[in-house]
């Protein structure tokens, strides 16, 4: 396996595992977050985000998450900008080609997703879990639990935080598009009968994981 | 006459090649190291050559003018490749492929060379599958087979319509290897301007950097030349736009002899011409004529109405349609060597039965499509229909497809031995630039086996023979005299051609001869039509030399001036192919003289005085170049007027 | 048909460039793209105007992959499966104006006007593009049956003409088509299979070095190629490289 990720082959493959990943984990995030809204009080949210944030396997996972995602952009900022590096003088009209919208841009997204993320974990995350007083305490069955759940409803009751969850969600989406099926390549999964099914596959889930995250700032600012 | 010796070995055809490869002198690894061998042309011979030589040992130094070896103009084959494997069990044999290549030559090639080149045919299809090269396969997983002009046998291997560009690139990697090893240096955008000769011996090359400008002196124990050949000298061709007959031609003027300049071939199967503006003429695979019919109307009056816009090919009735080559040739039908067919198409045409602009005939897929249903027809030539489409803007499966003979191949070439070496000690020609193999007239799939042949299998061990003297010869610093004065003539030559300062453009001048050459030494020629050649070609080169305008400057890359230097020498060349025409007073393959036809209007050729190939020797410019004569003797098969009809 | 044609002039590989606007008339539908260069060149010599426009091309029937232009925001112009070549003029219209660039990647500089330096490719196959035999000594070309499907395969991938519209056309100026096809094709066949290590590393990394940018999956080389050549070649060769790198 000795470096095999000074290869550019190599890289991507990171790339693709660690996105692959983080897909992943965004089902797990959805599947919480929706409790917020299915859900009329904040108890099942609260406690499981609690099992999330005290679980040692989970603890342990997020540091892989972490790391994910911090291999995920390093690489990707190795691999863009060698590929700026590779042509140096553009052209005078580019970008004619016969391609889909969503891979032209996947840089733009990543940007857009990668400051969301950093406004996302400062609003709710680092919060949680190192300012303590921020959040106040609830108890179910006797037993103490951070009740983030208030939190989020109160943060979606804002106007504009509304509106930059939306985009920066539909720039997650955009990504996800070309992602998800653009993994699978980058692995080396091309077959002419099983690709068209990843490709839908991809485009359904993220079509829905947008949807679904949307749902939760809309769904509270406008129903709770 | 004394000059010219073929030196081909003892003993009967069959054993001729084993022997002299028993016999010959071989240069033993270690001296190899020392000796540097140049290469002019990276298609199949030239690139196949160098990779060969290298891997055993010599240092190469490669030249071609192209951006990559893999852009030679082999490229552009598509029909297939023969070789004498039998795998069809349809009675194939070297002995089969040998006379049938003598014989589709119309008897004016050397027995000795063709019975050899038939001999490692099968060969090179090993070496290309080795390669990696992906021919057409059978569902059992064996190599397919179809059949080609001239021979009654499915001989033919392929590669979809892009034989040649698998055999190339398969020589272009094994090229690439030795490039990698640092046994072979390659010079791209590297021109030859002219042949270094030094106590009688080939022992370097000027060159020019078509980037830089910059004339380079290059020196090799022996020279290479596998250039091609001059077809383009008609301007009109399908040759690549850059083909071109300049080192053929300037080691003809350091005293290599030329053979037989006047064999052009004429390849029925072309996109006809249609307009002024036309650069190039686009052959469609002669694998066409398996299964597509060549017709005509049999009324003027339907050709008349055709031409005119009048009437659809679709609409002529089956009993008005003139299927000429089945009328006239039942036994090969369609399927007649390249130069009966042409002559064909240009007879039915002068007769005023021609469609389109009257310089075309119909190769027509309706019948194919009937037996064989659309999709095997689609799956055989799906790539040659798109082809047509594009150009033309016709759809072949629903109208016939219109076509006409043009230029595509040139038999003639430098003189070579058996060994292929020239008539300058250390100066070897392969591939299409000799002259040695196809007589007057190619078979289809045979210039792939030829170029490949010469490369891989026949030089690689005569050229030992040569330099096996050699070993002890130290390399040479290229400032000797003769470098030196050689590179003065190419510097002097350009200097000349740039201050002309004309008004037209290469091109234009280009395309002005190439009519010419056509009208006059095209086809069917006449004693008539090729005097006025000598006179017309004579002030050409005078018009050339003081009309031409060649803007920028000669240090920088400069494709007029390439183009100029390459038009000069094909003027020359034009006249030596007239002067050849004309002293040939018979008919025979790519030569036609209409003074020599039998009443049926086929070929006639005369066995008794002209039974040699001509030898050209250049004399200077002022004078006429001599004729030396090497006379074929054919022990092995029977010489009989060529007879495709039963 | 008359056209306004903006074309991109640059003396050599180190002068500044820029766009030169010329016109051309009585251009025919039927004449190809190069025709109407060729008109425009010999109108440029004789009419004085400026030296010819220099461009490579070589064989004019789409094979031999020396042509290459970006017209009008695409590798060898808007019609599908073709080269620059084979493009005729009744793909545009009387009045039209188009734009004509060289192929821009850093590792092919511009040598003059629209003729880029290609060698990189060259380097590539060199690296390993390749089955190490020498001549001779070598068994019969039916001792080893390949089944059709997979020659079939090598031949799709084979067909590359090696022009580099897959580099022109990436928005990331990646090389990673034309690897592709050279891989795949060996890696079909029996032949290549016994360096198929060796090979896929070596080109890869050759590729790395000399320059070209990454594949992001665009498929803007798939869709350009003027050979219609596959992603899945693509895939393949990430296969193959895993295999290769990890397996």
């Amino acid at each position: 396996m000795s470096n095999v990720f000074t290869f550019s082959i190599g890289k991507k493959l990171v790339m693709a595992l660690m996105g692959l990943f983080l897909c992943a984990f965004l089902v797990v995030h959805l599947g919480i977050n929706l409790a917020l809204i299915f859900s009329s009080t904040t108890e099942a949210f609260n406690k499981a985000a609690h099992f999330m944030g005290t679980n040692p396997v989970v603890k342990a996972m997020e540091i892989g998450l972490f790391g994910g995602i911090f291999l995920h952009i390093l690489y990707a900022a190795i691999l863009t900008l060698k590929n700026w590096i590779a042509r140096p003088v553009g052209y005078k009209i580019g970008n004619n080609q016969q391609t889909s919208f969503f891979s032209k841009y996947m840089v733009h997204t990543a940007v857009i997703v990668a400051i969301f993320l950093v406004l996302h974990l400062f609003d709710f995350y680092v919060k949680a879990k190192f300012q303590h007083g921020f959040v106040n305490d609830v108890v179910y069955d006797g037993k103490t639990y951070h009740d983030l759940g208030t939190l989020v409803l109160e943060r979606f009751k804002i106007g504009w935080v509304v509106v930059v969850y939306v985009i920066a969600l539909l720039g997650l989406g955009f990504h996800l598009i070309h992602g998800f099926q653009s993994a699978f390549q980058t692995m080396g999964l091309n077959h002419p009968v099983y690709t068209p099914i990843i490709k839908a596959v991809g485009y359904i889930y993220s079509v829905a994981v947008t949807l679904g995250f949307i749902a939760i700032p809309v769904a509270v600012y406008f129903f709770k | 006459m004394a000059k010219l010796n073929s030196k081909i070995p003892e003993g009967p055809l069959s054993r001729k090649w084993s022997n002299y490869k028993a016999e010959q002198r071989l240069v033993n690894p270690a001296n190899k190291r020392k000796i540097d061998v140049i290469v002019v042309g990276t298609g199949l011979a030239g690139a196949s050559a160098s990779a060969s030589l290298a891997e055993m040992g010599f240092n190469v130094k490669t030249f071609c003018y192209q951006d990559s070896p893999r852009r030679a103009h082999s490229i552009a084959a598509q029909g297939g490749i023969n070789a004498a494997k039998n795998y069809q069990n349809d009675g194939d044999s070297v002995y089969r492929l040998f006379y049938d290549t003598i014989k589709g030559g119309d008897y004016r090639a050397r027995e000795a060379n063709v019975y050899r080149l038939a001999e490692v045919s099968g060969l090179i299809i090993d070496q290309c599958v080795a390669q990696g090269v992906p021919f057409a396969r059978e569902y059992g997983g064996l190599l397919d087979n179809r059949s080609f002009g001239g021979a009654q046998v499915s001989r033919t291997f392929y590669a979809r319509g892009q034989t040649g560009q698998q055999l190339l690139l398969g020589a272009y990697s094994a090229l690439m290897r030795q490039v990698n090893k640092g046994t072979v240096k390659l010079f791209s955008r590297h021109e030859m301007l002219n042949l270094v000769v030094v106590d009688g011996k080939a022992r370097g090359i000027i060159a020019r950097d078509m980037v830089t400008g910059k004339i380079e002196r290059h020196f090799g124990h022996a020279v290479v030349i596998a250039t091609g050949g001059y077809g383009n000298a008609f301007f009109l061709s399908t040759n690549a736009m850059g083909s071109n007959g300049s080192a053929a031609w300037q080691v003809y003027k350091k005293g290599a002899f030329f053979s037989n300049p006047a064999y052009v071939q004429i390849h029925p199967t072309c996109i006809p011409v249609h307009g002024d503006f036309q650069s190039k003429l686009t052959l469609m695979s002669e694998s066409l004529r398996n299964d597509g019919r060549i017709w005509v109307p049999k009324k003027k009056e339907d050709a008349e109405a055709i031409r005119a816009g009048k009437l659809k090919p679709t609409q002529i009735a089956e009993e008005d349609r003139d299927y000429y080559l089945e009328r006239r040739y039942p036994a090969f039908g369609n399927l007649v060597p390249r130069d009966v067919a042409s002559r064909a198409a240009k007879e039915r045409c002068d007769a005023g039965y021609g469609v389109g602009s009257g310089l075309a005939v119909y190769l027509d897929f309706a019948d194919a499509i009937n037996r064989l249903g659309r999709k095997v027809v689609e799956e055989r030539y799906g790539n040659l229909f798109q082809m047509y489409e594009k150009i033309v803007d016709d759809n072949p499966y629903e109208t016939p497809m219109m076509i006409y003979p043009a230029i595509h191949y040139t038999m003639g070439g430098i003189w070579v031995d058996y060994e292929l070496m020239t008539t300058i000690p250390g100066l070897y020609a392969i591939g299409e630039a000799n002259f040695s193999d196809h007589g007057a007239n190619r078979l289809g799939a045979s210039a792939l086996m030829q170029g490949l042949a010469d490369g891989y299998f026949v030089l690689p061990y005569t050229i030992q023979n040569y330099l096996a003297d050699d070993i002890l010869t130290p390399r040479m610093t290229t400032n000797e005299k003769e470098f030196v004065d050689a590179e003065e003539e190419v510097t002097s030559r350009i200097d000349r051609m740039m201050q002309i300062n004309g008004k037209l453009s290469v091109d234009h001048f280009h395309k002005k001869f190439g009519l010419q050459l056509w009208d006059l030494v095209g086809m069917a020629r006449t004693k008539e039509s090729l005097e006025k050649a000598l006179v017309s070609f004579k002030e050409m080169r005078k018009a050339f030399w003081t009309d031409i305008k060649i803007p920028g400057s000669k240090d920088e890359f400069n494709p007029e001036l390439e183009k100029a230097a390459r038009v000069a020498d094909f003027i020359e060349i034009g006249e030596l192919m007239a002067r050849d025409a004309l002293m040939r007073e018979e008919s025979c393959g790519g030569h036609f003289r209409e003074e020599h036809q039998t009443e049926e209007g086929e070929a006639q050729r005369n066995d008794e005085k002209y039974m040699f190939v001509s030898a050209w020797e250049y004399k200077g410019e002022s004078q006429e170049p001599e004729l030396h004569k090497e006379e074929l003797i054919y022990e092995n098969i029977k010489v009989a007027q060529r007879n495709y009809k039963k | 048909m008359d056209l306004t044609l903006k074309i991109w002039r640059q003396a050599n590989a180190t002068a500044k460039g820029k766009f030169e606007t010329y016109t051309v008339k009585n251009i025919s539908p039927d004449s190809s793209f190069l025709e109407m260069l060729d008109i425009l060149n010999q109108q440029l010599i004789e009419d004085n105007i400026a030296t010819p426009v220099c461009f490579d091309h070589d064989c004019r029937e789409g094979i031999c992959g020396m042509c290459g232009l970006y017209i009008n925001g695409r590798a060898h112009g808007p019609d599908k499966g073709v080269t620059t070549c084979q493009l005729h003029m009744r793909k545009f219209k009387d009045g039209d104006t188009i734009v004509i660039e060289p192929w821009r990647a850093k590792p092919f500089p511009i040598i003059k006007d629209l003729v880029v330096d290609r060698t990189a490719f060259d380097k590539i196959i060199a690296a390993g593009g390749y089955v190490s035999v020498n001549t001779g000594g070598i068994p019969d070309a039916n001792a080893i049956p390949i089944s059709k499907k997979d020659a079939d395969t090598a031949m799709d991938a084979a067909a590359c003409i090696g022009c580099g519209a897959c580099v022109a056309s990436c928005k990331n100026a990646s090389a990673m088509l034309f690897v592709a096809a050279k891989v795949s094709q060996f890696a079909h066949l029996p032949q290549g299979k016994v360096e198929a290590k060796e090979r896929v590393k070596n080109m890869v990394s050759k590729m790395d070095e000399v320059g070209f940018g990454n594949c992001t999956n665009t498929g803007a080389c798939e869709a350009e190629c003027p050979k219609e050549i596959s992603i899945l070649h693509i895939a393949k060769l990430n296969r193959e490289f895993f295999a290769a790198k990890i397996c």
